[in-house]
């Protein structure tokens, strides 16, 4: 890790999101991809954050309280009836 | 390039059958079903107006919650954001897609809301916060000092695999919580990215287009929403001695 072309742990944490969005250009992205296939923390820390994207889409899941359907279909035929 | 992408570098642990948000457009695509959808509405047909409002109103609702923090608040806005929908559906012209248009109406239907009632959080903080550039995503006690002889910058200690913990413990709804949380405590404008993102599956010119920010500033306020919800996680995983 001592060689200045190599991204370091501290570097690529940085580049996560980007890496993830698909926006980082290739050069970036070859060294981003080296540097994982020799770091297992780094890695680690890439699928955390992929599956911290999981479970965020997860919320959708859990109910909500929403206005009463009944009383948007009333406001519905007020409307229909102008 | 899609907004999930990124490399196969390795498969991702063992999250196994979670689902990714929808597409947002998946149900939606091609502007014939769109227009077919407004004439009915137009028409007056109530059941594509009750299966437009099955369809939305948990969105509505989540997105709401993120401007006003009471519930009962929350259901009025949504429920004065459908009557500014109908009002202003002869006039829609179908340049934005129905969802970003109901969204807008939202966006306003808060925003008065919280001139009446000053309890809520203030409007003028959201999309004018501080985004720090050089605020690092993770704490630099974390690594190993840029003098270190073998391994500056590297991780002092290695982040653990979610993977090797039970897919059941992972995905309770004990872990969904945090979440929930970790999300209700983000400063509003991150909480607006990320909730439009990842929760609902929007697309990042979709959130950039109806919250009028750019494409740098989206991506910046995902980065640190992602990155805080993930150091929750952490906190309460890691706590439990997983590994």
């Amino acid at each position: 890790m001592t060689d200045p072309a190599e991204m370091s742990c501290r570097e690529l944490v940085e580049l996560v999101n980007e890496y993830l969005e698909g926006e980082l250009d290739p050069d970036e992205r070859a060294r981003f991809e080296s540097h994982l296939h020799e770091c297992e923390g780094c890695l680690n820390y890439l699928n955390q954050m992929r599956q911290t994207i999981e479970l965020v889409g997860r919320l959708t899941e859990e109910s909500v309280p929403a206005p009463a359907i009944d009383e948007l279909m009333s406001a519905f035929r007020t409307w229909k009836a102008n | 390039m899609g907004p999930k992408g990124g490399s196969e570098v390795r498969p991702y642990g063992r999250i196994g059958n979670t689902r990714m948000p929808d597409h947002p457009d998946a149900a939606e695509s091609g502007a014939a079903t769109e227009e077919e959808l407004l004439a009915a509405l137009r028409r007056g047909d109530e059941d594509a107006f009750a299966a437009l409002v099955e369809k939305h109103n948990a969105m509505l609702m989540r997105m709401a919650m993120i401007y006003v923090r009471d519930r009962s608040v929350a259901e009025d806005v949504v429920q004065e954001t459908w009557i500014g929908f109908l009002e202003s559906l002869t006039r829609f012209e179908g340049r934005a897609s129905i969802k970003t248009w109901i969204f807008r109406i939202l966006i306003n239907s808060a925003k008065k809301r919280l001139r009446r009632d000053r309890r809520s959080i203030p409007f003028s903080s959201l999309g004018t916060e501080d985004l720090d550039p050089s605020e690092p995503m993770v704490d630099p006690e974390r690594f190993l000092g840029p003098a270190h002889s073998r391994w500056p910058h590297h991780w002092r200690s290695t982040p653990p695999n979610w993977g090797d913990m039970p897919e059941s413990r992972l995905v309770s709804g004990e872990t969904i919580g945090i979440v929930r949380r970790a999300i209700e405590s983000l400063a509003p404008a991150q909480r607006e990215v990320i909730t439009l993102r990842d929760v609902e599956g929007w697309t990042s010119d979709e959130v950039c287009n109806v919250l009028g920010i750019s494409d740098t500033n989206q991506r910046v306020l995902l980065h640190r929403a992602r990155s805080k919800v993930r150091r929750e996680l952490e906190k309460y995983l890691d706590d439990e001695k997983i590994a």
